[in-house]
């Protein structure tokens, strides 16, 4: 980016133009330049590029969201001034390349056969015999055989008076180095100018192009936010549904999109995650076919990531992935009566579904996601991590007739925690919270719900309820008095029968919370004492009533684990905060491939631009441009006098040790000399 | 006139014939050993690859008659891979019952045995530092430092395990090497302890490559569908980065013939070896996990040690840069001091930076555009202003400035020594920060 080296005349007067080259090509704007360039790039990356307006006004408030965007630092790397900036850098290295070329060009061209002796007094490297008793003929000519072998390019002149110089050089390619490497920062930033976001920037500029920001069928889309496929270069992406196809993609401009057409159309006919036995994913992959006026039949490919496809000059890669409207296979347990009889409802991702209840009220559904493995991570003995699936999930809302949205997360398969197996359900309010885990103990086979929901059903099933309790009733009043009778039996049974009541609706918080409304504090603990004790005997009961209508007479270990995990379940699910349990059974995978299509033909130029710049980095540090003088003047004993002067611009270490072996093999003196093992000369 | 006759002996001879037997020697033994590759497993090969080993043959063969201390290296390194490769056959479950994979070769007992070693090579070059001079001199500093660095070692070691400041026990080990060497040093006097330290320096590069290629072969053994190249994930990348900085450290300890600079060098490489030790045992970090789609590339194999020689290089030039300083700030405070004596020489330690900086730059070069190329094929475009390609452009902006500096204006010296400094940051952001804390498309190995 400037003068390699300082031996140039200065121009006699420096005209505006000069000084305007001198300017741009100056080392310090260069560098200045580099380091501008470098802060800028590392400001894009502190702050999170090209998200949406909101988040930035919610992290900065409003006054420096204005300033921040003003000064255009949500797009760095678009931003005019950031631009700018590699503008100068590429007007710099030109106004470097211009300047300084001629002078390479001389330097690696030029043999300086007119150099003078006293200039090569001055070089490091310096060898002078005022009196060499052999031949200036000899001596020129074993230098000639010594610096070719050692790889010199050489040139000979005699001037009339008897001098006669030799002129020596090798790795002219280092002032090479400077040209390609510079030359190919030019060539990269024109190249990636090309693909960069210009051709957009002009149309919409000049073009009147004009973003949309509506959520509509590219169809629809109007012809002032569409763009020809003569575009010479985009970036865009599209997400195909498994059996449809596509000609266009999306542009992101602004805070919309374009519609970039393409001239082909392209068909997505399946969708693929590969997957390890562990369930990591191996491969994202779709199988595309091409459809092309050009090709006499449709072109089929795969694409997958790292493996893109090439038509035309179009890259297409795989870029992503999302649900396109699975069918999902639901049992819709009302939380109620009929619990143990659920509703069997095919919904879609994507879709609503709307669900009225016995009281009237709507209840409706959003189906938000789908997923079909759930990789969970677990340590294993050793301390190590262990992957694990842990199978198909959805994500739905519920919204209630009051407008309130709770987000549910729904496994397919049961988990086993600590030996039993659980199907468990994530609910929360917001989606910034944790999810907050129901779990409902699975059947005895490990895999239905059904004895859980036969439980929830008789639990809110008066009849049942008042059956039960007038079988434990006589029991139960013996507890409460103490022993004696003295509460009457009526009492006892509308208390059991208002205590199930109240742990349906509110668990045993809701228990609790009446006895502290009712009786004086005293009581609080004898109370709640009897109270759980009796209440958990009549859900007992109700659960052996579940038991007999499975046929099974007398509760085994198992099945009283089980009543133990159903309690807490119960407990809890009034804070589950839904009327209805969805469970999902089975699905059918219906998935859209999420496709980047580029074309960027300036990929070959900055390809170039590399290349050139890989090699000129090794010829500029790598390769030493060495040269050498021997200058002979003939003495009238037969003798001569000789100036032997070499530099070299890299490795000067070594450089040393060749200029003292060149020294010797052409002086050939005495090894008793002692001269010649210095070599050089400092100066 | 004709020629004189002693014009032939001043002719050098050809580069091929100034090898010796044993420059032949070695080409023999590359060239059988690609043919004995080919022959086994040529039918199982492609052109590519086959094209591979072709280049690998010819760049053995030119490396080890460029450096022939590479050439014991090399033939250690493949006796231990084979070793490991033979010892597993094909099943996995070796490694707890075969004694050699055990105690010496499986992947991870070999970057075991490297981090040992390479603590002990440190310690080794810190008490040739540290080794006793004419009359005792330079033993009361030695006393100090030792005492200070002790203390402040087991402090750490302290808080750490006792959960005070969680994660120092990690960082104490620096400190004890530190302390080990400048208590030890000045029991000898000769370079002895620095040419033992250069032995385990040596030892421990090749027990981390070697346990490198035998993970290569693990990968597959876990399951044949996951097999990569180790250089993949954060902690494999720490032990390339251990392995290459030593390897071109000790390129440059022979050239120069300086043992002095290995303290510095080697300091920094502990400090990598503590993360690694770290990573291994406290965050399980070492197991081999099968790799995203994204990174299952043949061009990983070319990208990442390509930034690893850069990366290295910086990080030796940015050591030598505080050798540089310490040396500098000695020779001004007291010009026959044991700083200015004991630290290689200004003339050294520049130079040798330089050639640091400029082997670091060319390869991180190719590597950038290598992982252009790359980015073009995975992600659909070769430039997508991603952190970490931001930071790597940084990186190189930041080190063509330095070059441009020192060949334009002349620059040297304690200013440039500064410039390395500031520079292994930007270069460690760029390493590791990055993917702490800026995440983007090469967010990969989280901590």
């Amino acid at each position: 980016m400037s003068r390699m080296s300082s031996d140039v005349p200065a121009p006699p007067r420096p005209s505006r133009w000069s000084v305007l080259i001198g300017f741009f090509g100056s080392m310090h704007l260069a560098i200045a330049l580099l380091l501008t360039l470098a802060l800028a790039a590392a400001l894009g990356t502190v702050l999170p590029q090209n998200q949406p307006s909101q988040t930035y006004l919610m992290q900065f408030g409003p006054f420096w969201h204005e300033v921040f965007d003003a000064m255009g630092l949500y797009a760095v790397y678009t931003a005019g001034w950031f631009l700018l900036i590699l503008a100068f850098l590429v007007v710099s290295t030109t106004v470097c390349v211009y300047r300084s070329t001629p002078m390479m060009w001389r330097d690696m061209r030029g043999f300086r056969l007119d150099i003078r002796e006293k200039s090569l007094e001055r070089f490091a490297h310096c060898e002078s015999r005022p009196q060499h008793p052999e031949a200036p003929d000899t001596v020129m000519q074993r230098a000639q055989t010594v610096l070719r072998h050692r790889g010199y390019r050489l040139r000979r002149h005699q001037d009339g008076d008897g001098r006669e110089v030799l002129s020596a050089m090798r790795g002219s390619g280092n002032r090479l180095g400077y040209f390609f490497t510079h030359v190919a920062i030019v060539v990269i930033c024109i190249g990636g100018l090309i693909d960069g976001r210009v051709p957009l920037m002009a149309a919409q500029l000049l073009g009147g192009l004009e973003p949309e920001t509506r959520q509509i069928p590219a169809s629809e889309v109007p012809p002032e936010s569409r763009v020809e496929p003569s575009n010479p270069s985009f970036r865009g992406s599209v997400e195909i549904p498994e059996g449809r196809s596509a000609d266009v993609v999306f542009l992101d401009l602004d805070d919309g999109y374009v519609v970039q057409e393409l001239p082909f159309a392209i068909e997505v006919k399946d969708f693929r995650v590969q997957r390890h036995e562990t369930g990591q994913e191996r491969s994202f992959e779709s199988d595309v076919v091409i459809h092309d006026e050009d090709l006499d039949t449709p072109m089929e490919r795969t694409v997958s990531v790292n493996h893109p496809l090439v038509h035309r000059g179009y890259a297409i890669y795989q870029s992503s992935y999302r649900d396109a409207g699975s069918l999902l296979m639901l049992d819709m347990h009302l939380l109620g009566r009929s619990a143990e009889k659920p509703r069997h409802v095919p919904v879609r991702v994507h879709g609503r579904y709307e669900q009225s209840l016995s009281d009237g009220s709507v209840y409706t559904l959003e189906f938000l996601n789908f997923r079909e493995t759930n990789l969970s991570r677990e340590r294993d003995e050793e301390g190590g991590e262990r992957v694990h699936d842990m199978g198909p999930s959805m994500e739905y809302a519920l919204h209630d007739p009051e407008g309130e949205t709770r987000y549910f997360h729904q496994l397919m398969e049961p988990v086993e925690r600590d030996g039993r197996r659980y199907l468990i359900s994530g609910v929360r309010a917001g989606t910034g919270e944790p999810f907050r885990y129901l779990y409902i103990p699975a059947d005895p086979d490990g895999e239905g719900i059904d004895r859980f929901m036969a439980l929830v059903a008789r639990l809110h099933d008066r009849q049942v309820v008042e059956s039960v309790v007038d079988d434990l009733a006589g029991e139960a009043a013996a507890q409460f008095g103490g022993g004696d009778g003295r509460v009457p039996r009526e009492v006892v049974r509308d208390t059991m029968i208002r205590l199930v009541e109240l742990f349906a609706a509110g668990g045993y918080d809701a228990v609790i919370g009446e006895i502290r409304q009712r009786v004086p504090e005293p009581q609080w603990e004898r109370l709640t004492d009897v109270f759980g004790r009796v209440l958990n005997e009549t859900l007992r009961a109700l659960y052996l009533r579940v038991l007999e209508a499975e046929g099974i007479g007398q509760m085994r270990g198992d099945d009283a684990a089980w009543l133990d995990d159903a309690l807490t379940a119960l407990d809890a699910l009034p804070r589950y905060g839904s009327p209805l349990f969805v469970r999902l059974r089975d699905y059918q995978l219906h998935q859209a491939a999420g496709l980047m299509v580029t074309k960027a033909p300036g990929q070959k130029v900055v390809y170039f631009g590399s290349l050139m710049l890989i090699i000129g980095v090794f010829l500029m540090l790598y390769v030493s441009h060495r040269r050498c003088w021997l200058v002979l003047h003939p003495r009238g004993d037969g003798g001569s006098r000789l100036l032997f002067a070499g530099t070299a611009n890299r490795n000067m270490l070594e450089f040393d040790h060749e200029f003292a072996a060149l020294s010797r093999d052409l002086l050939q003196e005495a090894s008793a000399g002692g001269e010649n093992g210095a070599g050089s000369r400092q100066v | 006139m004709s020629v004189p006759h002693d014009t032939l002996a001043v002719r050098r001879p050809g580069f091929l014939r100034r090898l010796s037997p044993a420059d032949w020697l070695w080409a023999v033994l590359v060239v059988v050993s690609g043919g004995v590759t080919l022959a086994l497993f040529g039918d199982r090969m492609n052109i590519y690859q086959i094209l591979t080993l072709v280049v690998h043959v010819g760049v053995a063969v030119w490396l080890g008659w460029y450096w022939r201390a590479f050439r014991p290296f090399a033939l250690s390194v493949a006796l231990m891979s084979l070793l490991g490769v033979l010892a597993y056959g094909d099943n996995l479950a070796h490694a707890e019952s075969n004694f050699f994979l055990k105690y010496l070769v499986s992947g991870q007992s070999a970057v075991m045995w490297m981090c040992a070693l390479l603590f002990m090579s440190t310690a080794a070059y810190m008490a040739h530092m540290f080794r006793r001079g004419e009359g005792g001199e330079g033993l009361a500093a030695s006393l100090a430092v030792g005492a200070g660095t002790a203390v402040v070692g087991a402090g750490l070691l302290w808080v750490g395990s006792a959960g005070i400041v969680p994660g120092m026990q990690w960082v104490a080990p620096l400190f004890l090497i530190i302390a080990t060497g400048a208590l030890a040093g000045p029991l000898v006097r000769s370079d002895f302890t620095a040419r033992v330290g250069g032995a385990l320096a040596w030892t421990a590069a090749a027990f981390g490559l070697a346990g490198l290629f035998v993970r290569w072969r693990e990968t597959y053994l876990h399951d044949p569908t996951w097999g990569y190249i180790p250089v993949s994930n954060l902690w494999e990348v720490f032990v390339l980065f251990c392995i290459i900085t030593v390897l071109m450290y000790l390129y440059y300890e022979g050239r120069t013939r300086n043992r002095g600079m290995g303290a510095f060098v080697l300091l920094l490489v502990s400090a990598a070896v503590a993360f690694l030790l770290y990573y291994t045992l406290d965050q399980q970090a070492h197991q081999v996990q099968p790799l995203v789609p994204a990174l299952q590339s043949w061009w990983m194999k070319v990208h990442v040690p390509a930034n690893f020689i850069g990366y290295g290089g910086f990080a030796i030039a940015a050591m030598l840069g505080i050798a540089y300083i310490l040396r500098d700030w000695g020779e001004r405070r007291r010009p026959g001091g044991l700083l200015a004596r004991r630290l290689p020489g200004g003339q050294v330690l520049d130079d040798t930076m330089y050639r640091a900086v400029a082997v670091g730059f060319a390869f991180f070069t190719i590597a950038t555009v290598l992982g252009a190329m790359w980015a073009a094929e995975a992600w659909g475009g070769y430039w997508s202003w991603d952190p970490k390609e931001v930071w790597a452009l940084i990186v190189w902006l930041n080190y063509a400035a330095w070059l441009h500096m020192r060949f334009t204006k002349g620059w040297r010296g304690t200013r440039m020594a500064w410039w390395s400094v500031i520079g292994l940051f930007l270069t460690t952001f760029a390493f590791v920060g990055v993917n702490m804390f800026l995440g983007g498309l090469h967010s990969y190995g989280e901590l």
